[in-house]
């Protein structure tokens, strides 16, 4: 393997670790919000006990989406400094807002929550974590404004063998960012509401801390209900706007090879991407694709054949990733509706419990295939139609990359497994009954 | 031209002041095996620091930041010059990070035993490779005219790296004894006091070292000629210095470890203004180094940038100042359950 293909799968490692860490963080901050604004409202003690099991969960959560955020901001350079001296004039002024006007904050404020219980009044207290859960979708906003802009490049010049900056708010205010900002905190919120409701049903299931799982569970499925709906709608919109900048990617999530009207989607397909057609193909429903793309089901989609070979992305992959995706959110939708149903006679509903202590991890699936679908359906480019993948990489040696990657995946593994043991133990331990 | 001297003194300044916090933090994490004798001391150690080293993690990511936005070809050739060491260093800082964390999270000597090794690895490697990768950066770095690295980790563990390395080490471990001087009480204090005492000799003696070797490594001392008034840096570095030893024998700890503090910045500011206009200097030819000129961004991202760091900046250090104030006092052991 070259340089390029190892710097990728350390990138894809590393982002992807990181991002099983970052939405729990997004949506867990708003809910122990919540929960603590409850406490300090009305002085009940339950709430309280159910700020700090939540926010014991939040903070191994927390400390594992910081330390390995830190990598990802410097692996453009290390990694991807053609690309780095290529784009820094707008991707990294976007980076470096993001840490002095959000990151700061949110780091420093998480160290005054943990630490100031005593210090504080209550009141300021509840503010706080506030200010981290604000905090952090501020953060979110800059991260999704960079990476939108190498989804669809705006607002720039080439001047100078580079890309410079002509106008700020068109980079920060684009169409592109703002659904693809909405697409990803929408999702993470339903992760994090996914989570609070799998872990209370674990304990409503043993019949255990009952009063505070079920409040746990309600606030949770509000959110999760709120979100999975406007995920699905937002991630319409997205999808046609998507269409609209980056067609190939289009054409690849449904594997679409020939341009034509009515374009069917396909419930199952497998591409062939050496012969250019999908060797199997079924459950085909015409219009749909077309719809998808352009809401009108009669619309002309160009199919894959008419991208040149070098500019279409992996079709096996981004398909998959694409209809993973859309199947688990769908399925999100119709578990927050049968909860919605069940709310108040949880406990007398052992295996829809039971359903949603397993789903706990799907959320997390749905997120990781969604960004495998925006940059694997990006490729070949870094930067859409402005600069390729291949041409982006640093100039170092095969075996340096080849050592971190195997470091990478080394120190991450053993981070994951520590951490998905941390917090399972602690999310079965339940709330300290002082 | 001005915008892009600007630029260079802050991103000088947002390094510096990276090394002042960040700084106090490593110093601890690196006398943590060796002052923390028991579970309380050790204990008490971490909670020093607990409420507010991630926080000041954040001005290396600040830092790392403003060189892609302001410096962008700096930001390519220096990070992936410095690939295996910045590594080393990103590794080392997860570690930290995750071990103040998990520690207490199992109630096992094996388990903490695990992450007290990981705290000490986690401090004193970032410590030691920061100083050398900014020796090398005084020094110069053998990069060619398109910005390709000629060398590997070892070309940079030269005499004059190493001691910038130590250097740093000793900078921190000072800063670290002081801030738990400040911040411990009984017989962890003592001993905290007394590890500061005895290293500000060797410190002293390393700086001298570093002051003069550098006349003949590197060709900082060509700005300082040309503008003698830079001099005034090295004069507040000396003075910073001694007026640490001076209040640690008066007990003034705090004062001590402010003295600390701009040590260390006048130290990094030394450098600064020797590399100046180079941010990343060439060792093969002078031409390929790397400037505030040759390598900044578009007026327009600089003039952006300028206004969010002045705006954001003071509000970063003013909310942080409230952090510190919140937290300050000594540690103890009532403090201990949280």
């Amino acid at each position: 393997m070259d340089v390029v293909m190892l710097s990728r799968l350390q990138f894809a490692a590393a982002t992807m670790f990181h991002f099983l860490f970052v939405p729990l963080t997004l949506g867990l901050s708003i809910i122990v919000a919540i929960m603590e604004t409850k406490y300090v409202r009305t002085g009940d003690e339950t709430y309280l006990s159910m700020t700090k099991f939540w926010g014991k969960l939040f903070l191994i959560n927390f400390t594992l989406g910081i330390v390995t955020g830190i990598t990802l901001e410097f692996q453009f350079g290390t990694n991807w400094s053609r690309y780095s001296a290529f784009m820094g004039d707008i991707f990294g002024s976007l980076l470096a807002i993001e840490a002095t006007a959000a990151f700061f904050l949110e780091s420093t404020m998480i160290g005054v929550w943990v630490f100031g219980w005593k210090k504080l009044s209550k009141k300021a207290h509840a503010t706080v974590m506030w200010l981290v859960a604000g905090a952090s979708s501020m953060s979110a906003i800059w991260i999704i404004t960079a990476n939108a802009w190498m989804q669809h490049p705006v607002g720039y010049t080439i001047r100078g063998g580079r890309a410079e900056l002509t106008d700020f708010a068109a980079v920060v205010f684009q169409k592109f960012a703002v659904l693809q900002f909405l697409h990803t905190v929408g999702s993470a919120y339903i992760l994090s509401a996914f989570f609070v409701m799998g872990v209370s049903a674990y304990h409503l299931l043993k019949k255990q801390h009952i009063d505070l799982f079920t409040r746990s569970f309600k606030i949770a499925l509000v959110f999760g209900l709120i979100f999975s709906l406007f995920v699905v709608i937002e991630g319409d919109m997205h999808g046609v706007h998507v269409t609209e900048t980056q067609p190939a990617k289009l054409a690849a999530m449904e594997s679409h090879w020939e341009t034509t009207r009515r374009a069917p989607i396909h419930l199952f397909a497998i591409p062939d991407e050496e012969n250019e057609k999908n060797l199997i193909e079924i459950g085909s429903i015409p219009g749909i694709l077309s719809f998808l793309g352009y809401h009108d089901f009669n619309a002309e989609v160009k199919g894959l054949r008419d991208f040149p070979k070098d500019e279409r992305p992996p079709v096996l992959i981004t398909s998959f990733a694409f209809k993973g995706m859309v199947g688990l959110g769908i399925y999100f939708v119709i578990m927050t509706i049968i909860g919605v149903f069940k709310r108040n006679r949880l406990v007398k509903s052992p295996f829809y419990l039971k359903i949603m202590l397993i789903s706990i991890p799907l959320p997390y699936l749905a997120i990781e295939l969604g960004w495998v679908l925006a940059e694997v359906g990006r490729q070949p480019w870094i930067v859409y139609g402005l600069m390729k993948t291949k041409d982006a990489v640093s100039p170092i040696a095969t075996c340096q990359v080849a050592t971190t990657l195997v470091s990478f995946v080394l120190v991450y593994g053993l981070l994951g497994a520590v951490g998905f043991y941390l917090m399972a133990k602690n999310a079965k331990n339940g709330p300290a009954m002082d | 031209m001005v915008l892009e001297t600007v630029w260079f003194l802050l991103w000088g300044l947002l390094w510096a002041i990276f090394f002042m916090t960040d700084g106090f933090d490593f110093g601890v994490g690196t006398l943590y095996p060796f002052l923390g004798r028991t579970e309380t001391d050790k204990r008490v150690m971490i909670n020093s620091l607990g409420p507010l080293w991630d926080g000041n993690e954040v001005w290396l990511i600040t830092a790392g930041g403003v060189t892609f936005a302001a410096f962008p070809l700096v930001y390519a050739v220096m990070f992936s010059s410095l690939y295996s060491a910045l590594m080393l260093i990103l590794f080392a800082l997860i570690l930290r990070g995750v071990s103040f964390e998990f520690r207490g999270k199992v109630d096992s000597p094996g388990w903490r035993k695990i992450w007290d090794i990981c705290i000490f690895v986690g401090s004193i490697v970032p410590a030691v490779l920061f100083g050398v990768a900014f020796g090398n950066i005084f020094k110069g770095v053998p990069i060619d005219g398109e910005g390709v690295y000629h060398g590997t980790l070892f070309t940079l563990l030269n005499t004059y790296g190493l001691l910038t390395g130590v250097l740093f080490l000793l900078l921190f471990l000072e800063h670290g004894a002081l801030w738990l001087s400040i911040k411990t009480e009984g017989d962890l204090h003592d001993r905290a006091v007394s590890t500061a005492n005895r290293v500000w000799p060797v410190l002293l003696v390393i700086a001298v070292i570093f002051l003069v070797m550098s006349k003949f490594s590197t060709s900082l001392y060509d700005n300082y000629l040309a503008h003698p008034a830079l001099f005034l840096i090295i004069l507040a570095m000396v003075l910073a210095l001694l007026s640490t030893k001076i209040f640690l024998r008066k007990k003034a700890y705090f004062k001590a470890w402010f003295s600390s503090a701009l040590t260390i910045v006048a130290a990094t500011f030394y450098g600064v203004a020797g590399i100046y206009p180079s941010l990343f200097p060439s060792s093969i030819n002078p031409n390929y180094s790397l400037t505030a000129h040759n390598a900044s961004s578009s007026p327009l991202t600089l003039k952006i940038m300028l206004v969010v760091v002045l705006i954001f900046v003071p509000i970063v250090i003013a909310y942080q100042a409230w952090s510190y104030n919140l937290f300050k006092g000594k540690v103890t052991e009532k403090d201990l359950t949280y």
